[in-house]
């Protein structure tokens, strides 16, 4: 199984998803953000964290806009598996490969914390190592995560059960207490807490660990 | 010439940002502020002869989120 994390000017969980993937039994390359190209046979590309072009007009907007990122489109847009964590997440909106947006959070302060999150879906790669209603805790590391989006594209995502995480005590405001959301295909989810801080012992947890296992198991079937 | 770029968030988007300075004014003591929207505005130098169509595009592909925001062109 090949990843590739791309990295744009700002981000820092690049490193943390890297080790994650490659925990769970992934090829890792890194992509820079100029590039444009991924590389041959990358099952499944991560966005990762941080603060892109420092959050210049819109968090994940100049990212959005990258070269590397019409590739993304493309990959994804064949079917291709995508991964997009907090930054990660608000970039795959501003790509409109998932719908809606994150704003600034409901209380206006930054937020890091883990939070307890409630498993939506199980059908999907990344979530059917859990089960549905499931609570796990998940950090959380954010200033604009208030997810919205119109009454008809919330219908929708809870309509075709595509609310893969929502958040147990909502700390942002986001409607529907929504954390991470699948695109129609499954193949894309972004969400806002990170996994990839909670994979290993010494997170302090290692709720985060069975997406990226079930994801990589998913891929070697394929 | 010059084209001010006008970003708000769209009416029934929440802006909590918009609610902290409501909240402010009335701790200084103004009453009366019933409702704060906060915007941004964006200046542009731009070649002359740039159509109005142009900067449409710019707004639609990048100034603006559409999916949360709305924007007004002012030719200046």
């Amino acid at each position: 199984m090949r990843a590739a994390v791309i990295v744009f000017p700002g981000s820092n969980c690049d490193r943390d998803l890297a080790v994650a993937f490659r925990d769970a039994g992934c090829s890792v390359d890194m992509v820079w953000h100029k590039d444009t190209a991924l590389p041959d046979g990358v099952d499944i590309v991560g966005i990762p964290g941080g603060f892109s072009f420092g959050d210049y007009l819109r968090c994940g907007a100049i990212a959005a806009n990258s070269p590397i990122c019409s590739e993304v489109k493309a990959h994804a847009e064949r079917g291709g598996y995508v991964l997009g964590v907090c930054n990660g997440f608000q970039v795959l909106t501003e790509t409109g490969l998932l719908p809606g947006a994150l704003l600034r959070n409901a209380g206006l302060k930054y937020i890091c914390r883990a939070v307890p999150l409630v498993v939506g879906t199980t059908n999907s790669v990344y979530t059917n190592g859990y089960a549905v209603g499931q609570e796990i805790g998940i950090p959380i590391a954010h200033h604009d995560g208030n997810y919205t989006a119109s009454d008809e594209v919330v219908s929708e995502l809870t309509a075709e059960d595509r609310i893969a995480f929502r958040y147990g005590d909502n700390p942002n405001g986001s409607t529907g207490d929504i954390a991470g959301i699948l695109s129609a295909n499954r193949r894309v989810l972004g969400m806002m807490p990170h996994p990839e801080r909670a994979a290993d012992e010494n997170h302090g947890g290692t709720d985060g660990k069975a997406l990226f296992a079930s994801l990589t198991s998913a891929l070697a079937a394929a | 010439m010059k084209a001010r770029v006008h970003v708000m968030l769209k009416d029934g988007v929440l802006d909590p940002q918009g609610e902290a300075v409501r909240h402010a004014l009335g701790g200084l003591g103004f009453g009366g502020v019933e409702k704060v929207r906060q915007g941004k505005v964006i200046e542009l130098d731009l070649a002359d002869g740039t159509s109005e169509d142009t900067i449409r595009d710019m707004c639609e592909k990048l100034l603006a989120n559409t999916v949360i925001e709305s924007y007004q062109i002012e030719l200046a």
